[in-house]
């Protein structure tokens, strides 16, 4: 019996891929993993791998056919062997991947033999975003009574899976009550606390905090005026004098190069450490608070632009992002990048001012809160402790996803960056 | 209470239901000088004599037909087949004619018959004599199945199953005639189609029936020796089966396991699971497991056929994954 080979989703949003090339030809011999192809998805050119071994029996299309992701691609079984039309799956199909098959093989056996122990002994947190969370139909009527959120909850069960004794543990007397407790508070003239309440202890990657009824209505109120992201701008003028000569001088030692830009996303990093509320991202119901910086730092490639990844920006050396910078923007315009190096950004920065643009807005990459749009840098005639003087001036603005970010909020984030660039031992500080 | 056994508890609900209407009567192989291969018959014939109780040949085929036939012109017949094994031969008059006459008369006709006799296995009967058959006569519209666990079920449902104006699957145990239990005093019927809580426990529910009930009622006690607390649900009628007393007490536990003698493949607990699946999804902490008979014709072996049957540790096994204990 055959192996179906189909597009896969290479990437996160990929929903077709183009063929760009045969690595396998009909009657060759295939390993598992061995390349059969190079796909151009939405983002990348990447390799699509064999699952099966055998001999590649045909190619259902040539290369530079473009198809969607679930389509049959090629035919994997034993040598001479005749693949039968019925068991081409649909186009329209959904990719049945080797492992997915396994998962449900083994699922299937479960019932009679003892499964390892290890799934009894060792709890498995629930999966992310992206995975499917798996809960117990009492489970999530429960939550659902409670108001818990099942994401917070870690699962106990066969495959991470949330079951009663999960939510109990997690709901408590607290979760049971706190509907009635806030009633209470509420008909008492108590203050409702606005204040985020996390329903994740501190170390976890992120904190997820519900919406309060005030950020409910501020997201529905200022969504209806000016779009689905109802974004605002906040535009602060940094004099980068004193900036330049650091970086005059660190180039000086020649050890790898230091551009304003990687000056701009360290600066940005640390702000936003210190400001967490920008460092966010919209998840309709609730707000999620990165605990980690990741800056996404826009790069324009051949008719697009892309937005690879400085992780722990904050963390890193000037010397290390600019060598980081440099690799990633390179390979982005090669189109090699990685999902993982384009996904996962809590921030966003761009930078135009290679351009000679002195000012401009960015648009939000959703789901993260804000990005910062970076113009030139240029010598300018301005008051400087009372003195005409002339300064490099640089003009930042900054898009806020106003259903995370109010003015303030955004505002104070802005001035601590602005006072990061105009003093840049802060970024060793 | 009296203490009796289950065959008596059967021979007691003929003797009383024949002495209460001269229309009911007894056939089938050896009901009447041998008083029964397994007795329950005993002293019928000296009671009611030969037309009453009637010896037949060895023909399940021909005596079920007889036995249908005189349902449909008033009688109430009851008619012993030796094992349910034995009756597969019958199965045509049981299914084609009993099940299917009021229906295709337009409510003219009924028949109100009771086919009883032994199911499931004994000891080292073999592939050809150890097989459940409730989920195939469950299967039919027409037919009502009944399967008692104790002397007490057993009286008081032959009794209802013999006043009945349809046809009755009634399925004993052989391993059950000679287990004891107490049976109340006097004339008492259990209603048709109604299950029972055979032990109470808020931790998860076995749902069994017939020989299950004892295997069930063991793990059970076991599992209250580590803090498990299982509700045993005795289903007692296959057809029609009771929702309510199942959907209440897998309400309460949120987890279950039904136990059955027969094959897995389309089996009594595959209907249980369905109805509760459907009905209280929202209720379940678990998926439904199932503890059946082995998927192979019954060994002669008797390890093999140990191995092959629902016991009390493949009941805790499963008891243990649906509460997430083991895996």
């Amino acid at each position: 019996m055959a192996t179906t080979v189909v597009m896969e989703a290479l990437s996160p949003t990929m929903e077709e891929g183009r063929l760009v090339e045969w690595k396998k030809q009909p009657g060759d011999a295939v390993a598992v993993g061995d390349v059969l192809a190079e796909v151009e998805t939405d983002k990348a050119v990447m390799e699509l791998v064999a699952r099966a071994a055998g001999t590649l029996l045909q190619h259902a299309v040539p290369a530079g056919t473009t198809v969607p992701v679930g389509q049959t691609l090629a035919h994997i079984g034993a040598a001479g062997e005749v693949v039968e039309a019925g068991s081409q799956p649909a186009g329209s199909q959904a990719p049945v991947s080797q492992a997915a098959a396994g998962a449900a093989n083994g699922r299937d056996k479960a019932p009679t033999p003892a499964a390892p122990a290890a799934t009894a002994t060792a709890p498995t947190p629930a999966p992310a975003a992206g995975g499917r969370l798996k809960a117990s139909p009492l489970a999530r009527r429960i939550a659902a009574d409670r108001g818990l959120d099942l994401q917070a909850v870690t699962g106990t069960g066969p495959e991470g899976r949330i079951v009663l004794r999960d939510v109990e543990t997690a709901g408590g007397p607290q979760a049971s009550g706190s509907r009635q407790q806030a009633a209470a508070q509420q008909a008492a003239g108590g203050r409702q606390p606005d204040a985020p309440r996390p329903l994740v202890a501190s170390g976890a990657a992120f904190t997820d905090v519900p919406l309060t009824q005030i950020r409910k209505t501020i997201s529905k109120r200022l969504a209806q005026s000016i779009g689905p992201i109802p974004t605002f701008y906040l535009t602060a003028e940094a004099d980068m004098t004193r900036a330049a000569e650091a970086r005059e001088g660190l180039n000086a030692l020649g050890e790898g190069k230091v551009s304003f830009n990687d000056i701009v996303i360290k600066a940005t990093a640390l702000a936003l450490k210190q400001h967490p509320a920008c460092n966010a991202w919209w998840q309709e119901d609730r707000i999620r608070y990165w605990a980690d910086v990741h800056v996404a730092m826009a790069v324009a490639v051949e008719d697009g632009l892309i937005t690879p990844i400085i992780r722990h920006a904050d963390r890193k050396t000037l010397r290390e992002i600019g060598a980081e910078a440099k690799d990633l923007a390179l390979r982005a315009r090669e189109r090699k990048l990685k999902p993982e190096e384009y996904t996962g950004g809590t921030f966003s920065v761009s930078n135009l001012g290679m351009f000679d643009i002195d000012e401009f807005t960015a648009i939000i990459n959703p789901p993260e809160a804000g990005i910062l749009a970076v113009g030139r840098i240029a010598d300018q005639a301005v008051a400087h402790e009372g003195q005409l003087a002339i300064r490099k001036r640089l003009r930042l603005t900054m898009s806020c996803d106003h259903r995370i970010i109010d003015g303030a909020t955004g505002a104070q984030f802005l001035r601590t960056l602005v006072r990061m660039l105009e003093n840049p031992l802060a970024l060793v500080w | 209470m009296a203490v009796i056994t289950y065959r008596d508890a059967l021979n007691q609900a003929i003797r009383e239901e024949m002495r209460l209407d001269p229309s009911v009567f007894l056939m089938g192989e050896e009901v009447g000088v041998y008083q029964g291969a397994y007795k329950v018959s005993r002293g019928l014939l000296d009671e009611f004599g030969p037309m009453r109780v009637v010896d037949t040949p060895i023909t399940e085929l021909g005596f079920a037909g007889v036995g249908v036939g005189a349902a449909m012109v008033g009688l109430k017949p009851i008619v012993e087949f030796m094992t349910w094994n034995f009756a597969l031969l019958a199965i045509d008059q049981v299914v084609n004619t009993a099940a299917k006459m009021r229906y295709m008369s337009g409510g003219q006709i009924s028949v109100p018959a009771v086919f009883r006799g032994p199911g499931g296995s004994a000891l080292q009967l073999a592939a050809q004599h150890s097989q459940a058959f409730e989920s195939w006569y469950a299967h039919i519209p027409g037919l009502k199945v009944v399967m008692p666990a104790t002397p007490a079920d057993a009286k008081g449902l032959l009794k209802s199953a013999i006043r009945d104006a349809d046809p009755v699957v009634f399925i004993e145990g052989e391993m059950l005639y000679n287990t004891k239990g107490e049976v109340p005093e006097g004339e008492y019927l259990t209603p048709i189609g109604k299950a029972d809580v055979k032990r109470e426990g808020g931790d998860v529910t076995l749902i069994c029936h017939s020989k299950t009930v004892s295997v069930a009622l063991k793990a059970a006690e076991q599992l209250a020796a580590e803090g498990i607390e299982a509700e045993v649900v005795d289903l007692r009628t296959i057809r029609p089966l009771d929702h309510d007393t199942v959907l209440a007490s897998v309400s309460k536990t949120h987890r279950a396991v039904v136990v059955e003698e027969g094959w897995s493949f389309a089996g009594v607990g595959a209907q249980v699971v369905d109805v509760i699946q459907r009905e209280i999804f929202d209720e379940l902490d678990s998926p439904v497991l199932r503890v059946t008979g082995a998927d192979v014709p019954m060994p002669y072996n008797k390890h093999l056929e140990k191995a092959s049957k629902a016991d009390p540790p493949k009941v805790i096994a499963a008891v243990k994954r649906v509460m997430y204990l083991e895996s």
